[in-house]
């Protein structure tokens, strides 16, 4: 498990740093002066001299990179255009909400996911498989901002049940549970469909597969072979299948943060994109992918847990 | 009173392209403490058979003729509760593959552990008992093979954790279908020695089944021979492999490598393929292949027995 888990650790900061190359190129590669995005129109060549100066855009570009590169790591993103606070400290205080919305989502997608699921296989060709198939596909091909505006139509604007905008009061922890529940379900719904559809014919598979017919030639009851022998091994493909799940529910956080007015790091990039705030938008973007590196070392690391097989590199 | 007996059997696949008919009329006894062999090439319906006789069968397959009796009751009768009972300490079993027959993600202590959830012993005394039952298959340094998982044995191995699951149920009947098909022919010796052995301290009868003659002529008190689902010949071990009756039983003798005195480049084997189950002759099954091959062969071929050697043939040899 320790060779597993340094092999993982090792690979999650190559992904990193080469996010960070890709993110330094781009930031290289926008055409137009940095200087003369930040400074204005109205600015003096004197001054964006100086700012050039200032933030090392007279450096050869191999240094430029080393620098982006070292202090990225150490943590410092540089300072945002408009506040001039330094972008880490801007996307921190933001995160949370973006994770609370996250992390609601899967866990839809886990609480609904998973016993649908099981369901359908256990109840191959039944109506009910048929339905939760149909039920999958819907909710899969409709996006997620669809959801989001429909949901906040009936239920907050019709009906009246839940909150239409805004995180919830701070330090009400009621509250913002309530107000989580509409964005985090546009964002976690199609992966209800999504790993409703994994885990089915994953089960399948593994219900089909030798050991199970040995478990049930001991009599084993079928519970048990149901949602131990033969789930334990299904769900592997799932927790792979979400921490790559992650990448897009992050940008279906985008769109649920702008509907529901919520704060968050969606919300960050989308009104730092509008501003022209490039050093927030790259800050964001690096952050949010060092976590989705995170959450994918998470996932590995739990397959590892559950899979010996995997643990020795097999 | 016999252990296990199966009468007339006839059980049908149903697929899209037809109902493949994978046992016909199949008739055997296993009578109490003895080893009853099972031959045939593969193909021929040996795990089908297995597969009813537990309940098991896959969901296309049905039993449409015949009845399969375990201790005097028949299993067709049985509630899902009561197969489920048999199943272990009625009837324990060893697959075919001993590479895919262990769940892959729990120690090979938990699974034995969770096949005995029938014992009111403590977890403790379970493990000691999977920790014995493994010493007795002679799996080295058994209490640390209990904290291993399945991908961390060698087949050999596995398939002695296998046979240790079943033995540990103490069963009335022990069914092995090929045990040892996957190992090689040192470990084959080995198993098939353990298998014997174990029978005996046990007192269960045993259906054992293979493709290869030696091993079952090394085991077995009573033989069955099966040809595309159907019993072309049964009886004892010395009657069957001294006077074999049915064309097919002494083609499979000539053809047993075992019986190979000299080096030879190819293995004799009996020339055409398996009949299609969808369309099954009226006459015998197995006289496209048959060298003996008659007119009369059109027909369906009768019973015959004498002294309790049938063979199922029209031109079955007199002894
Ligand atoms: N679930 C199934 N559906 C359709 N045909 C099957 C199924 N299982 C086995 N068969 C067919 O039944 C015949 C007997 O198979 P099997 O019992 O596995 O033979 P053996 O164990 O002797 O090799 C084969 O022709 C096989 O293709
Ligand atoms: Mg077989």
């Amino acid at each position: 498990m320790l060779y597993y888990t340094l092999n993982r650790l090792a690979l999650a900061l190559v992904i990193v740093s080469v996010v960070m190359l890709l993110l330094f190129s781009m930031i290289y590669l926008i055409p137009g002066d940095p200087a003369a995005v930040a400074l204005g129109p109205r600015a003096t060549e004197a001054m964006r001299e100086a700012l050039r100066v200032k933030i090392g855009l007279d450096q050869p570009i191999w240094v430029q990179f080393w620098n982006f590169f070292t202090s990225a790591w150490t943590g410092d993103l540089g300072r945002e255009v408009l506040s001039d606070r330094p972008v880490a400290a801007v996307v921190l205080e933001q995160l949370p909400f973006t994770m609370a919305l996250i992390f609601s989502g899967v866990g839809w997608s886990v609480a609904l996911g998973i016993p649908l699921g099981c369901w359908a296989a256990v109840k191959r060709n039944s109506l009910a498989d048929h339905i939760v198939g149909v039920i999958s596909v819907a909710v899969i091909a409709v996006p997620s901002f669809v959801v989001a505006i429909y949901a906040l139509l009936l239920f907050a604007v019709t009906l009246r049940w839940l909150p239409a905008i805004g995180a919830g009061e701070s330090g009400n922890f009621f509250d913002q549970l309530v107000h989580l529940i509409l964005p985090s379900l546009a964002v976690g719904i199609g992966w209800v469909g999504y790993i409703a559809r994994m885990v089915r014919a994953s089960m399948l598979e593994s219900m089909g597969a030798q050991h199970v017919r040995t478990a049930r030639a001991f009599g084993l009851p079928e519970s048990r072979i149901v949602y131990q022998y033969a789930l334990k091994i299904a769900i592997l493909p799932t927790i792979t299948l979400l921490g790559v799940g992650i990448g897009q529910m992050l940008s279906s956080a985008v769109f649920a943060e702008i509907v529901f007015a919520r704060p968050g790091v969606g919300k960050l990039v989308y009104d730092a994109i509008l501003t022209r705030n490039y050093p927030l938008v790259t800050g964001t973007v690096l952050v949010t992918t060092v976590l989705f590196v995170l959450i994918n070392l998470l996932a590995d690391l739990i397959v590892g847990m559950l899979d010996p097989r995997v643990r020795s590199g097999l | 009173m016999s252990v296990l007996s199966i009468e007339d059997l006839c059980v049908t696949y149903s697929t899209s392209t037809g109902d493949l008919r994978a046992l016909r009329n199949v008739t055997l006894d296993v009578p109490r403490e003895r080893i009853v062999g099972l031959v045939g090439e593969s193909g021929c319906g040996k795990s089908t058979l297995i597969n009813a006789i537990l309940g098991l069968l896959a969901a296309n397959g049905r039993i449409d003729h015949g009845r399969i009796l375990f201790q005097g009751r028949n299993i067709a009768e049985l509630s899902a509760d009561e197969l489920r009972a048999m199943r272990g300490p009625g009837i324990a079993t060893v697959f075919q593959d001993p590479m895919g027959a262990l769940n892959p993600v729990f120690r090979i202590g938990r699974q034995m552990i969770n096949i005995q959830y029938r014992s009111k012993l403590s977890r403790a005394e379970k493990a000691n008992r999977a920790a014995e039952t493994l010493r007795s298959v002679r799996i080295p340094d058994a209490e640390a093979a209990l904290k291993r998982y399945p991908h961390e044995f060698s087949g050999g191995m596995k398939q002695r954790i296998a046979i240790a699951m079943a033995l540990m149920m103490k069963p009335a009947i022990l069914i092995a279908d090929e045990p040892t098909t996957a190992l090689d022919a040192t470990l084959e010796v080995a198993t098939i020695e353990l298998l014997q052995e174990l029978q005996r301290d046990i007192g269960c009868s045993m259906l054992f089944i293979s493709h290869h003659m030696g091993v079952i002529a090394e085991l077995c008190d009573d033989v069955v021979v099966m040809y595309a689902g159907e019993v072309v010949e049964s009886g004892t071990t010395r009657q069957v492999f001294l006077q074999p009756r049915h064309p097919y039983t002494r083609n499979l003798i000539r053809c047993d490598p075992a019986r190979q005195h000299t080096r030879v480049r190819q293995l004799p084997t009996i020339p055409g393929d398996l009949p299609n189950l969808r369309s099954r002759p009226r006459g015998c099954i197995f006289a496209p292949r048959c060298e003996m091959r008659k007119e009369i062969c059109e027909e369906p071929p009768p019973q015959d027995v004498s002294n309790g050697h049938m063979a199922r043939c029209h031109l079955a040899v007199e002894h």
